[in-house]
């Protein structure tokens, strides 16, 4: 049976581990490969590595930390951040990457998508949707760190990136992003439901049963987190036994 | 012994890399290279065939290089050395796939590739992330191994096979996906071993011992 999966996010800027409170303010919380490493040892079943600063300081994503990543573990890892194209798709997956996120690229040109996954295969393009509730039951796209309104409406774009060729959906809900409240699960609910792709429910976590929630309420097929891990309230195997125990297939080691 | 992992442009080389290179390191006189030269092909000891991506970019890959594809079937079919093949690479071994169109494949081990469609909606595809193994055969790269370790998928397509004694291992997901096939001196794995920790690491050292 599949697992439901726990992934530990690195967000990175400058080459250091940080973690935006809605985006905002930075703080940091270590060297990314030892964080890595760590959490390939703890048990983490993915890692997630995203440069929160590539697309708005207009550089490319660090080939490099990524490879010194990769090195560290065997275990599969998801780049992000500043990424544009099928080359820069090339690039980090001959860095060690096993899936690469789009995230602004994909909102100016959803073609980039099926380029690349014409190109590598559905199985390793995730396409990061941060969306915010603009009315009830409504989201909408915001690119650029959350500081942009693109007026596009998150399940549309859903679809359309799944239909492009993405292979895997990291949404973000803008609104509880830092705010430990739990996952925004109605949004989760509506984007899992529309798309035949898994889901990775994101922002938001504060307790371990944020993380069931993404799960059974929100329909996700994996559940992200970063300062509850980061930040030693919760480790990876605490995580797992809660979610086991609430009757949620987990890879227990 | 000179083990040689195939560079076609296909996807994470690097990752692959490394871990064959850590557990060669635990054995005497063992060496890893990546290459795409022919006559590296022909003087290594074993090949591996990784492979992400769609399986008609790779087969193209794997044939525009000059000399490679030639010099792989040499190296597997005349000679006879042991061949891995990981995720797509493993697909290659297939008569045919079906993924965008229909496109031969190596034909190593009678079966097609084909996409994975479960008949239940709240099951995804790609088919992404840990299940675990059910072994059914017996097999010397599989040393070690037991039903219920758990092993990383990434894939839309599986391996659907004529014959079912040339597979080894198999995972539930609304159905049984094939995880292992193999027929005499070739291998192939669906999931990465290189990104499935102990497990993964476990093999790639089982392969690495393996003197069909």
């Amino acid at each position: 049976m599949l697992k439901t999966r726990i992934i530990p996010c690195l967000d990175v800027a400058d080459g250091r581990v940080v973690k935006g409170v809605n985006f905002v303010d930075l703080v940091d919380a270590g060297d990314p490969v030892e964080a890595a490493r760590a959490y390939d040892a703890a048990g983490a079943d993915e890692l997630c590595f995203l440069d929160i600063k590539a697309t708005h300081e207009n550089r490319g994503t660090l080939y490099d930390l990524a490879r010194r990543t990769a090195e560290q573990c065997f275990m599969p890892l998801t780049v992000g951040g500043g990424v544009r194209s099928p080359d820069d798709v090339r690039n980090l997956l001959l860095a060690g990457a096993d899936k690469v996120s789009f995230n602004s690229a994909a909102v100016a040109n959803p073609d980039v998508i099926a380029q690349s996954a014409n190109q590598f295969g559905s199985q390793c393009i995730v396409v990061a949707i941060d969306a915010k509730t603009v009315a009830p039951g409504k989201w909408e796209i915001f690119t650029h760190g959350g500081r942009r309104a693109t007026g596009i409406d998150a399940i549309d774009f859903a679809r359309t990136v799944v239909s492009k060729g993405a292979g895997e959906i990291l949404l973000t809900s803008m609104d509880r992003d830092g705010t430990r409240a739990g996952f925004n699960l109605p949004l989760t609910r509506a984007i899992s439901d529309a798309t035949s792709v898994p889901v990775i429910a994101s922002g938001g976590v504060g307790l371990l049963e944020h993380l069931v929630e993404g799960v059974t309420q929100g329909g996700a097929s994996a559940v992200l987190a970063a300062s509850i891990f980061h930040f030693g309230d919760f480790t990876i195997q605490e995580a797992k036994t809660h979610m086991a125990a609430a009757g949620i297939p987990m890879r227990m080691s | 012994m000179l083990t040689a992992l195939i560079d076609y442009e296909s996807g994470n080389l690097h990752s692959a890399q490394k871990a064959f290179e850590r557990m060669a390191a635990e054995l005497p006189n063992e060496e890893v290279i990546v290459t795409s030269d022919p006559e590296v092909l022909r003087h290594a000891d074993r090949l591996v065939l990784p492979g992400d991506g769609a399986f008609p970019a790779c087969k193209a890959a794997l044939v525009e290089k000059t000399g490679l594809y030639e010099a792989l079937l040499e190296a597997v079919e005349e000679d006879a050395k042991p061949f891995l093949g990981i995720c797509v690479g493993m697909q290659m071994m297939a008569r045919f796939g079906h993924e965008y169109q229909t496109t031969s494949g190596l034909g190593w081990i009678a079966g097609d590739i084909r996409p994975i469609e479960p008949t239940v909606s709240s099951l995804k595809v790609p088919h992404m992330g840990w299940n675990d193994l059910v072994i059914t055969g017996a097999h010397p790269v599989l040393a070690g191994l037991k039903t219920g370790d758990h092993a990383y998928f990434v894939h839309s397509y599986q391996f659907v096979l004529e014959d079912m004694t040339q597979r080894f291992a198999h995972v539930d997901y609304d159905g049984e996906i094939s995880a292992i096939v193999g027929s005499g001196t070739r291998i192939g794995m669906q999931f990465h071993p290189e990104k499935s920790q102990s497990t993964g690491l476990r093999l790639i050292s089982n392969f690495l011992n393996w003197r069909p």
